[in-house]
């Protein structure tokens, strides 16, 4: 090479270095009026959204939605987050489980469309809207899916046992003994450390609701009566041996769940897809029934899940995005769609006529949704803070250490823990924390 | 060449400057060339590493401060918080005994890991292994180095979980029940066995490629005097490699600092890992569970430091004895 050229070529080759960077950190920033063409992007974790999509990217050549697909609530709000704080690289439209709606509205990630969307709070249950309001005037996304908490169990181990479904948590417990005495591998069920939603929605359905809004200030109610009475519960059973304490959601419960070791689950709505995944060999075994209850005269239930879709504060067509959102959750030909193609369970109330069939793998359980939109009635109100996150992650490495001990005391000083991790976070943040 | 010479002490402007192509003469264009060559690296250490740690510093030194309730897009701004995020990473009761914790399992992984590196590298050096079985056995043993350390903790992870595992079923096989390694006493010794399957391979290597670089002549002399083959691996070979081992020993302490995806992977599967079981592990929850940057980039500047002193306290102490024979 010419060595003249030498320094020159070097230093292009720097500076075109220095321009790619430049360039894919600057976004194109045109505003666009609602007639252009617009594609929007839209994170959820929905098994076949992108089929749901379809039927409206047909309809709407003008408002393209590109379904992406996540891994699942955390990690989605995880990349969201800091899509946030770093300024750009967040969708459009994102789906947001009810309890991670107060966390993304603090961390200013997604948008009040109360204008764009209009009035929709008749099309939903008053607890399910107040989970995208949070009480105030603002509507952070529109409900899509409810998942109220139901029993799900073996019939055939259960009529080997001459046990029928437990209508209260004594009769849960006498089951779960009486299965594991007649055979020492079984068990009812196990206590999740790594799920603390779970958790959450037993104890929504004691009648605990960790968060709520006094005034201008934040209340933590984690160690509170009704949660303290639920986690003593299943302390209890743990302690005695006869609900297992491994976590769900590993090969272990997968294989536990197909080859007959776990023969009862409760868990929400959506349980069936999950069923059908990691215990094949056993579909037509399994049935539902409602959730047992601490007073049988009043049935009540929590939820599991259950999300929003929800107009990120980093789109740049908030009003196109809101009326997607609004057809996903509202329209009958959608919600015919989430029901049947993503075997969602949607939160509208026009959606109860939808859902005839029972989902494929309970296929003889035909009061299926019967159940489920009875159960839907009967959720407690709960109220979730700006500081779910760690009040989770504090769930899970105290009960972990509980669950590994095995003793019922341990599970209460676990609560202790939580409030503590949770109230101390919140005041740290600078929040105002009443009490 | 002249193009060692440069002293670089103010580069800092250099490299964004255009080329001075056309004002050159003689030796103000020689003093260019240097600098123009040392551009693209500079401009990659400033942009990517350089900037990012000034950077993480800086958040280290502030914290968000919510307003109210916290609701609405105007009620957080971000403050000074001198050395508060210092502070309470060092007084927080989960740090120690992340640290204790990643102590031991040091103590475990690295004299393991060397220990059989060092073993395997003699084996495949002796003359009649490398023969006959030494290219296949080289890369059996360096294969698990190619096998990213979440997928080798995935794979673990299936062996140790009892209801889906190989292993219990050969111990129930014979009659005996097999260890769980996911129990309080046993996770440790999961962790550290995924890291060792895992970095043995490279360790071996490296160690083997210095024994390759010994001339023979030096055995054969050893052979002569009357030597085993035992005592020229004792009294020859490993004061030769003794360098190869230094290294290899500072990159698995680093390594060792910097446990994270083995025990990230593993812990839904337990009850025995917490989200705080190595420090780095803090840093991710600090970062992206909890959403607070600032105490995560000061637990960060924590371990880094603390990695700086004992990487370069190390190769302090045993430098000069180790290099001694290349001054």
């Amino acid at each position: 090479m010419n060595k003249k050229f030498v320094p020159f070529a070097a230093a292009l080759t720097a500076a075109a270095l220095l321009s790619v960077t430049a360039c894919s950190s600057s976004d194109d920033s045109d505003s666009g009026s609602s007639d252009e063409p617009v594609s929007l992007t839209y994170w959820s974790w929905t098994p076949n959204m992108d089929k749901v999509v379809d039927a409206w990217n047909a309809k709407n050549p003008n408002i393209q939605i590109v379904v992406n697909k996540q891994d699942g609530g955390d990690p989605a709000v995880t990349k969201l987050l800091t899509a946030i704080q770093a300024g750009s690289g967040a969708p459009d439209i994102m789906q947001a489980e009810y309890q991670k709606v107060p966390t993304l509205v603090s961390a200013d990630a997604i948008a009040d469309i109360s204008a764009e969307v209009g009035d929709l709070k008749a099309k939903f249950p008053d607890g399910v809207w107040n989970g995208v309001t949070l009480g105030s005037d603002a509507v952070y996304g529109v409900p899509q899916d409810s998942a109220p908490l139901m029993f799900f169990y073996r019939s055939d181990v259960f009529e080997k046992n001459g046990l029928e479904a437990p209508k209260t948590w004594d009769d849960y417990a006498a089951a779960a003994e009486k299965i594991h005495k007649a055979d020492p591998k079984q068990y009812i069920g196990t206590f999740s450390a790594t799920d603390a939603g779970l958790f959450t929605g037993l104890a929504q359905q004691a009648g605990a609701s960790w968060w709520g809004v006094n005034g201008d200030a934040w209340s933590v109610n984690i160690n509170e009566p009704a949660t303290q009475k639920v986690a003593a519960y299943w302390g209890g059973l743990v302690e005695k041996g006869v609900v297992d304490n491994k976590p769900m959601y590993t090969p272990d419960w997968n294989a536990a769940l197909n080859d007959g070791t776990q023969v009862g689950w409760v868990s929400a709505v959506w349980a069936p897809g999950v069923l059908e995944g990691s215990a094949a060999d056993t579909k037509g075994k399994w049935k539902v029934a409602a959730m047992p209850q601490w007073d049988a005269a009043a049935p009540a239930t929590g939820n599991w899940g259950g999300s929003a879709t929800s107009v990120t504060t980093q789109s740049k067509h908030p009003k196109q995005a809101a009326e997607f959102v609004s057809w996903l959750n509202t329209d009958p030909e959608a919600l015919k769609l989430l029901a049947n193609t993503a075997n969602v369970y949607p939160a509208s109330t026009d959606a109860t006529a939808l859902l005839t069939e029972p989902p494929a793998f309970l296929s003889e359980q035909a009061d299926y949704y019967a159940i489920a939109a009875e159960a839907a009635k009967a959720a407690k109100p709960f109220t979730y803070g700006p500081n779910v996150n760690v009040a989770y992650s504090s769930f899970n490495d105290a009960f972990a250490k509980a669950a590994e001990a095995k003793k019922a005391s341990a599970f209460t000083e676990a609560l202790t823990t939580m409030q503590q991790t949770t109230v101390d976070d919140l005041k740290k943040a600078g929040f105002n924390v009443a009490g | 060449m002249s193009l060692t010479t440069p002293a670089p002490t103010t580069t800092a402007a250099a490299p964004a400057k255009p080329a001075p192509a056309p004002r050159a003469r003689s030796a103000n264009k020689r003093s260019g060339v240097p600098y123009a060559f040392l551009a693209p690296a500079l401009v990659l250490f400033a942009a990517f590493l350089a900037a990012p740690i000034v950077y993480a510093g800086w958040l280290s030194l502030r914290k968000v401060k919510v307003s109210g309730l916290g609701l609405g897009a105007k009620s957080r701004t971000e403050i000074w918080a001198g050395l508060d995020n210092y502070t309470r990473s060092l007084t927080d009761p989960e740090f120690l005994p992340s640290v204790t914790r990643v102590g031991a399992y040091g103590l475990i992984v690295v004299p393991t890991m060397l220990g059989l590196a060092l073993l395997m590298a003699l084996l495949l050096d002796a003359d009649r292994t490398r023969e006959s079985i030494g290219k296949f056995a080289r890369i059996s043993i360096f294969l698990p180095y190619a096998v990213p350390a979440v997928v080798a903790s995935l794979l673990w992870g299936f062996l140790y979980l009892p209801r889906v595992s190989p292993i219990t079923d050969l111990f129930e096989a014979v009659g005996l029940t097999a260890p769980n390694m996911l129990s309080s006493s046993g996770t440790m010794w999961a962790v550290a066995n995924i890291a060792i399957w895992g970095g043995t391979g490279f360790n071996m290597i490296v160690i083997y490629t210095a024994l390759r670089s010994v001339p023979t002549s030096l055995y054969e002399s050893a052979r002569i005097d009357g030597a085993s083959e035992m005592m020229i691996a004792w009294k020859i070979k490993i004061p030769i490699v003794m360098p190869s081992l230094v290294m290899t020993f500072v990159f698995s302490l680093i390594a060792t600092l910097q446990v994270f995806a083995e025990p990230m992977t593993l812990r839904p599967l337990a009850n025995t890992i917490s989200t705080t079981w190595t420090p780095l592990m803090k840093v991710y929850r600090d970062a992206f569970t909890r959403n607070d940057i600032y105490s995560a980039a000061a637990t960060s500047v924590i371990i880094a430091l603390a990695t700086f002193i004992l990487s370069f306290g190390f190769l302090k102490v045993v430098g000069r004895r180790a290099f001694n024979q290349e001054d």
